[in-house]
């Protein structure tokens, strides 16, 4: 396993914990038609935490972090985030969104749009916000992912990398409090999986809740707090990144560990 | 293999190799010639056969046209000009010309209300059709069609005021109630809409058109190819909206909506439309209130935007499939709701897709208006057919009058295509 680090220090000042409650899942439970997918998910992250999901294909991390956002429905359980619970109800689903942002493995920026119009179309629509006001955001956040050159371009001429980075910027001119990311890097050449990254790195250092699914485990022991790995559908184990790596207490966390390290 | 690693493998270039101009008979005519024309055998002799069949075409066209005849008042007398040359006669075009265009009824001293009506929609459809001419000239367009029924049908301008006034009110009131329900917004709009409608109706006084500024014009003096391009344009941008509408409620969660949507479609699509022109120049009248004479021409476009908006529908379809689910999942976790997701990420990139099948649909639309003939309606067919082939003058005249109309209709055809392709290429912003 290539060890996609950042090579410079990471500033742990603001990554810190606080005691408020961004999401909590309680009893949850997801079948796909007969198909247990997700089976009694506990789950409480707190603002400011930085938590990877990893586990084997197919063991539902996917399903678990779009139930978050309401991506997808589930059957038993609550799920309250940012003190809103996620109910049938369309108002508090459209708040939740708005709140919690997501990025995609496949980038899912809207080809018809250019950079800019990717970054201000939420939030002139669902915010409200003036248009020249959400411009100035749209520029300060490509700013921040570094491609401000590119805000006139269209979505299909930039490079993977760029593409996923203007995704991150288009979520956050949402200013959302929550970020859920779906394998943002498993779509991406190694080269560009670092510039994603080092963007990723940046969010955490300034304080974001950050939910992530991703196979890079160098990423996970610089900035996670918190590591959850899933199998069939449960939270097998959770631990701190150092104790899960270098310790993993159960079967299954070893084989998964073996396989995905190398060793 | 063996001898390259011999020498050295390494290798740096020290002299820069200047460009050199291309052998000769790589460029110029000739070569292409020889690349496209004559490559091969096979090659070659189609070619020779290709311009074997042109010039046998053309040998026998060319004079037929060339010789034509512009200015003689009836066949026989053309036959006496030419006197047993090859020659058509297409003085039945200059002497029957207002009939072709405005069919044999609509009165002659109006034909300038048609004209402006015409000249007026290209000012129209300027900014629907070219999105980079400013938004504001698209409140012409919105005015457009109850300015072109007062100057094509005349009679009391109150008629189309009172319609615009409805559609005002309707839109007013969606704009009011729709946002915190869209379903009492839509069908507030409608309450409103009709409301006024009738209101409206029974204000304008029986006698208002008798002594109108316009003169009154029935439906059923309305003809010629006028007639082809009024039912085109009607139908065509009624049954987009409506395709879109019926494309999207056969996508809806909702049971019941899909259901009317689906079994619209599949029972439209399934029925040729000349029997649904029957069913509007006979049948039709059964579903209006008896006394109401609802007019032939409304008849026909209902049915005909019927037709065409079950196509157009289906192609949209098409497209709506082909978009990833990624689209609706980004536009989704954006907080963007149902309608903001489909007007400005789905449908945008949707329609994109489907502009070559709605294009063909629109084509076939425009084509499909000389159906109304069948039942006795005289546009430029039924003209030709009726009127002025059953003449005693041009009795026989078949091909300079069938080519008029064919030429007439594959000159707004070709139109169309070139247009669509154009958009094509404006809007083609994914690299991929
Ligand atoms: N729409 C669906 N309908 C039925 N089954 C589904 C659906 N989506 C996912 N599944 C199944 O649910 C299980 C969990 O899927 P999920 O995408 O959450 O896995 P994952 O952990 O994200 O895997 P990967 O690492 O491959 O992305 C899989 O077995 C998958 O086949
Ligand atoms: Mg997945």
């Amino acid at each position: 396993m290539s060890e996609l680090m950042s090579d410079r220090a990471i500033d742990r000042s603001k990554m810190q914990v606080s005691d408020e409650v961004a999401i909590e899942i309680n009893g949850m439970n997801k079948w796909y038609g007969s198909f247990h997918v997700l089976r009694d998910i506990n789950l409480t992250v707190n603002q400011g935490e930085r938590i990877v999901i990893a586990g084997p294909s197919g063991s539902g991390k996917s399903t678990l972090i779009r139930c978050l956002n309401a991506l997808e429905e589930h059957q038993q359980g609550k799920i309250v985030v940012d003190g809103t619970e996620l109910s049938n109800d369309l108002k508090n689903i459209d708040k939740i969104r708005s709140e919690v942002g997501m990025v995609f493995q496949h980038f899912n920026l809207f080809p018809h749009l250019t950079i800019l119009e990717n970054c201000t179309l939420a939030p002139i629509w669902v915010r409200k916000t003036p248009k020249k006001e959400a411009e100035e955001r749209a520029m300060h956040f490509l700013e921040k992912v570094k491609i401000p050159e590119q805000a006139h371009k269209y979505p299909g001429m930039l490079s993977g990398g760029q593409q996923q980075r203007v995704a991150i910027a288009r979520s956050l001119c949402m200013m959302p409090r929550i970020m859920l990311f779906d394998e943002p890097t498993s779509a991406l050449d190694p080269e560009m999986i670092k510039e994603v990254l080092d963007t990723m790195i940046e969010l955490a250092e300034e304080g974001m809740t950050m939910l992530c699914v991703t196979h890079e485990m160098g990423f996970a022991r610089q900035v996670a707090n918190r590591v959850i790995f899933m199998d069939a559908g449960q939270i097998v184990e959770q631990n701190e990144p150092e104790e899960f790596f270098n310790n993993p207490k159960s079967d299954r966390t070893k084989l998964f560990l073996s396989q995905i390290l190398g060793h | 293999m063996s001898d390259t690693h011999a020498h050295s493998i390494a290798f740096v270039r020290e002299t820069e190799i200047p460009p050199a101009p291309p052998p000769a008979g790589e460029t110029g005519p000739v070569k292409w010639l020889r690349e496209n024309l004559f490559s091969n055998a096979v090659n070659s002799a189609l070619t020779i056969a290709a311009l074997l069949v042109i010039y046998l075409l053309l040998s026998k066209t060319l004079p037929w046209l060339l010789n034509g005849v512009w200015t003689t008042s009836s066949l026989a007398e053309c036959r006496e000009v030419l006197q047993g040359k090859t020659g058509a006669c297409f003085s039945v075009l200059t002497e029957r010309w207002n009939q072709l265009l405005y069919g044999f009824k609509y009165p002659s001293d109006q034909y300038w209300r048609p004209n402006l009506a015409l000249v007026l929609l290209l000012f129209a459809i300027a900014p629907v059709l070219f999105f980079d001419l400013p938004r504001k000239l698209l409140a012409f367009t919105a005015v457009y069609p109850f300015l072109a029924f007062w100057l094509i049908w005349g009679g009391t301008i109150l008629a189309p005021i009172v319609a615009l006034v409805g559609f005002v009110a309707g839109a007013f009131v969606f704009q009011t109630y729709g946002k915190s329900s869209f379903a009492v917004g839509f069908f507030g709009a409608i309450a409103a809409a009709f409301a006024v409608w009738i209101i409206g109706g029974m204000l304008i006084p029986d006698g208002a058109s008798d002594n109108a500024m316009l003169q009154a014009v029935p439906s059923r003096d309305l003809g010629g190819f006028m007639l082809n391009l009024m039912l085109g344009v009607t139908c065509v941008s009624l049954s987009l909206p409506l395709g879109i509408a019926l494309a999207l409620g056969r996508q809806s969660d909702m049971p019941l909506i899909k259901w009317i949507c689906v079994v619209f479609i599949e029972f439209v699509r399934g029925v040729p439309l000349i029997t649904l022109l029957f069913v509007a120049s006979v049948m039709l009248a059964y579903f209006f209130p008896p006394e109401s004479t609802v007019d032939l021409f409304l008849r026909v476009v209902i049915m005909i935007t019927m037709f065409s908006a079950a196509y157009i529908a289906e192609v949209i379809r098409g497209g709506l499939a082909a978009l990833p689910k990624g689209q609706y999942e980004a536009a989704d976790s954006l907080g963007l709701d149902y309608p903001q997701a489909m007007r400005l990420i789905i449908l945008p990139q949707a329609l994109k897709i489907s502009i070559p099948g709605i294009v063909n649909v629109a084509v076939g639309l425009f084509k499909d208006t000389t159906l109304v003939s069948v039942i006795s309606m005289f546009d430029l067919v039924g003209m030709i057919r009726g009127p002025i082939l059953a003449s005693t003058e041009w009795n026989g005249v078949y091909w300079e009058l069938l080519g008029f109309a064919a030429l007439l209709f594959f000159v707004v055809c070709y139109g169309i295509s070139q247009y669509s392709q154009w958009l094509e290429r404006r809007l083609a912003t994914d690299h991929r």
